[in-house]
């Protein structure tokens, strides 16, 4: 399969995300899925019954589901990927007990120095475990739990029994079965009742090894009133052939909770990210999705609320930046399932050297959820006249005393603007960059100073050499 | 050698159709030129193409400054050769504070060589002298954190185009109806500025259907354009006689450009 480079094309600073770690594995499965591999992976972690069998009856429902009919072409050979690669035997709670060339690897992200400066917590998934793990003292005091999936399954199985599955069960979807399967890492988060976590909780998730699939698998459980704003970062080095991040995120919002949510995603252009994500919330409790979509070869992601009580409050900010031989189909859903229920998406999608940006979105107005608002505002820039950006909204309502708002746009790099700027010494690269950071402006005011920095960062980057 | 800015036996055709039909004009730095003219008669294409607007092409003639070619440079050289247009209608750039585009266009203006991603004038120093270049034009500071012309009055959009006049201090500077769509007092506010800010080191070339604006910058010259021509050189006279008794004098002394500019003025409300 040939994959067109721009990456490494690019000078300077790109290549950050761009090495590869050599490590030995304590262990890596063979390559491709069965039931053997669903039973070793299940073994390696020292699972209860409970989950096994939920991983077996997953496999059966990946096995009989079709591939999506929708969405983009996903040319993936799922026998020749490997499904479980353990990088190291233990989690560090410091930094000292990651291995060398792991923790150099996160040294080289940033990860140590931002948790040092403004994080309430970390952890660090290599491959298909997290390797680090962190989470302020008074935090843990207060009752807060922050810590990977699979310990959380071991240490707190009730609480993961009651919820894990339940927001987006393993029959939604072929990758969310998939992920039921074999999932491994991901974060388990518990905040309990009035609970408010000033500072961001964050995980980064790094693939590193060839033809790898990383499937890792977070819960959110916000109790009433509590708040927290996780953020998460996921990059990889480039291959020429396929790898897969394929995660299963739930949410559960109870009354009166806040969560925000923030993914800045930097994925190499050989990665397949086939992501399901959802939150449920309860009454006067608001979800946030902030979701930032760079790189990737194909990434098809929704991000959903459920407004499930009345009150409930769902906002999705979606941004996709697509370069050559990229395609991001990204959207959000909302569902009004009580009345008197109030969500909003915004979308900003932008487009260059050929790539190709989605926006698919869903409103859905369940019989009874009157009263129910709902706005939804997508804008595309197309940056020249080889990219292309589609709409797909989809709306459906089943009460009459509800409203909702519509607004899609489209534009190209306006000649005008670039004169604009241009005349006033701007060089055409700044004014275009400066532009595109103008359309994206109102997603990354939301975010906090050092992750708008670095996406705006990231954007200069994605935009240089598209001049000239 | 005060600096020369040179356009001569100017063609230019937008969208294939000719706007331009041979101009000729000579600024010298710290001249004020008038250039007046009914509408439809080149004023703002004359301008554009000095800028170097890409969809106004030219066809025939030169424009140099310093007996260097302008055609050859891109608008942003041009304006990092200290060539500057305030535009009659600016563009919004929604998302683009006003304070960071002018931070990025002062570093190129006053360091052209300046390469792409090098390092911005300092923040502090930048701060300082936008917060004086706003006091002098009685702009709010809030000014400078507010969206490139986007929704903005009319009056704010020519302020803010002073602004950056006042900012980039070029060698020379058109002003496309500066004056236009203000009342008195902000028509009187901008014609000040314009003189405080060095109207006097620069060269001018002011469009205008007004007489303030001249007022506070005497021309030396006044240009009257008819159908795509410079038809008429004079003094300051000249700019008054045509404020006070209009273009019929003009119009009936040039019967064949006053032919083209009905013919370009039609096009141009057909919308061609």
């Amino acid at each position: 399969m040939a994959t067109d480079f721009t990456t490494n094309d690019q000078i300077g600073e790109i290549n950050k995300y761009d090495f590869r770690t050599e490590t030995k594995a304590v262990f890596k499965a063979r390559k491709g899925i069965d039931a053997e591999i669903v039973h070793q992976i299940s073994e390696m972690k020292d699972e209860p019954e409970w989950m096994l069998d939920f991983r077996l009856d997953a496999l059966k429902i990946f096995e009989s589901k079709p591939m999506p009919t929708w969405g983009g072409d996903i040319a993936l050979d799922f026998q020749d990927i490997y499904y479980y690669l353990k990088p190291t035997t233990e989690q560090g709670k410091t930094w000292d007990e990651v291995p060398e060339e792991i923790k150099e690897t996160f040294e080289k992200l940033g990860i140590p120095q931002a948790e040092r400066k403004y994080l309430a917590g970390v952890k660090a998934q290599f491959e298909s475990e997290v390797v680090y793990g962190s989470l302020k003292e008074e935090l843990v005091e207060q009752g807060v739990i922050f810590t990977d999936t699979d310990t959380a399954v071991r240490e707190y199985p009730d609480l993961v029994r009651e919820y894990f599955g339940k927001v987006i069960p393993s029959t939604d979807n072929k990758f969310a079965a998939l992920n039921s399967a074999v999932w491994s890492g991901g974060s388990f988060i518990y905040v309990p009742k009035g609970v408010k976590i000033e500072f961001p909780l964050q995980a980064y998730f790094r693939i590193n090894a060839e033809n790898m699939g990383q499937f890792e698998r977070t819960l959110i459980i916000a109790d009433e009133g509590a708040e927290i704003h996780y953020v998460e970062g996921c990059t990889a080095p480039m291959y020429t052939s396929e790898s897969l991040h394929s995660a299963v995120v739930e949410v559960i919002c109870k009354k009166n909770s806040r969560v925000r949510y923030t993914t800045i995603q930097n994925w190499a252009n050989n990665i397949y990210n086939l992501v399901t994500k959802r939150a449920m919330a309860y009454r006067d409790a608001t979800m946030e999705w902030v979701d930032g979509n760079l790189g990737s070869r194909l990434t098809m992601k929704y991000p959903a609320v459920y407004m499930m009580e009345p009150g409930a409050r769902g906002e999705i900010l979606s941004i996709a930046f697509s370069g050559r031989g990229q395609h991001q189909d990204a959207g959000a859903k909302l569902v009004h399932c009580a009345p008197h229920t109030t969500g909003q998406i915004i979308s900003k999608s932008i487009s260059k050297n050929g790539g190709r940006s989605s926006y698919r979105g869903l409103v859905r107005v369940e019989k009874g959820a009157t009263g129910s608002k709902c706005n939804v505002v997508c804008d595309a820039l197309i940056l020249d006249s080889d990219s292309r950006s589609d709409t797909y909204p989809y709306i459906e309502v089943a009460e009459q005393d509800v409203s909702i708002g519509h607004e899609a746009s489209v534009s190209r790099i306006g000649e005008e603007q670039l004169f604009y700027l241009t005349s006033r010494g701007l060089s055409e690269a700044e004014a275009s960059t400066m532009i595109v950071n103008g359309f994206i402006e109102p997603l990354v005011k939301e975010l906090p100073m050092e992750y708008a920095v670095e996406l705006n960062r990231l954007i200069q980057l994605q935009m240089e050499g598209s001049v000239g | 050698m005060a600096d020369v800015l040179k356009i001569e036996n100017l063609h230019v055709h937008v969208e294939g159709k000719p706007i331009l039909r041979g101009v000729n004009l000579k600024l010298v730095r710290g001249e004020t030129h008038a250039l007046m003219g009914p509408n439809g008669s080149g004023k703002s294409t004359l301008g554009l193409a000095i800028m170097g607007h890409p969809k106004y092409e030219v066809v025939e003639g030169a424009i140099t400054l310093n007996g260097e070619d302008l055609l050859e440079r891109s608008p942003d050289e041009r304006a990092r050769s200290g060539v500057f247009m305030a535009f009659q209608r600016p563009v919004a750039i929604p998302g683009v504070k006003m304070a960071d585009f002018l931070r990025h266009a002062a570093t190129n203006v006053r360091n052209p060589d300046r390469k792409e991603g090098a390092e911005l004038m300092p923040m502090r120093d930048f701060r300082r002298e936008l917060k004086a270049r706003m006091s002098e034009l009685k702009m709010d500071v809030e000014f400078a954190r507010r969206y490139v012309n986007d929704g903005f009055s009319g009056g704010e959009m020519k302020r803010a185009e002073i602004l950056q006049l006042a900012m980039l201090q070029p060698k020379f500077a058109i002003l496309d109806e500066t004056d236009s769509g203000l009342d008195a007092d902000a028509v009187r506010l901008a014609s000040e500025s314009i003189a405080e800010i060095g109207g006097k080191e620069m060269g001018l070339l002011i469009i205008t259907h007004h007489d303030k604006l001249l007022e506070h910058n005497p021309p030396e010259f006044t240009h009257v354009m008819l159908g795509g021509r410079i038809v008429e050189t004079g003094s300051r006279e000249l700019a008054d006689e045509l404020h006070n008794l209009g273009y019929d004098r003009i119009r009936a002394t040039y019967p064949d450009d006053e032919v083209e500019n009905r013919t370009l003025l039609d096009k141009e409300k057909a919308g061609v």
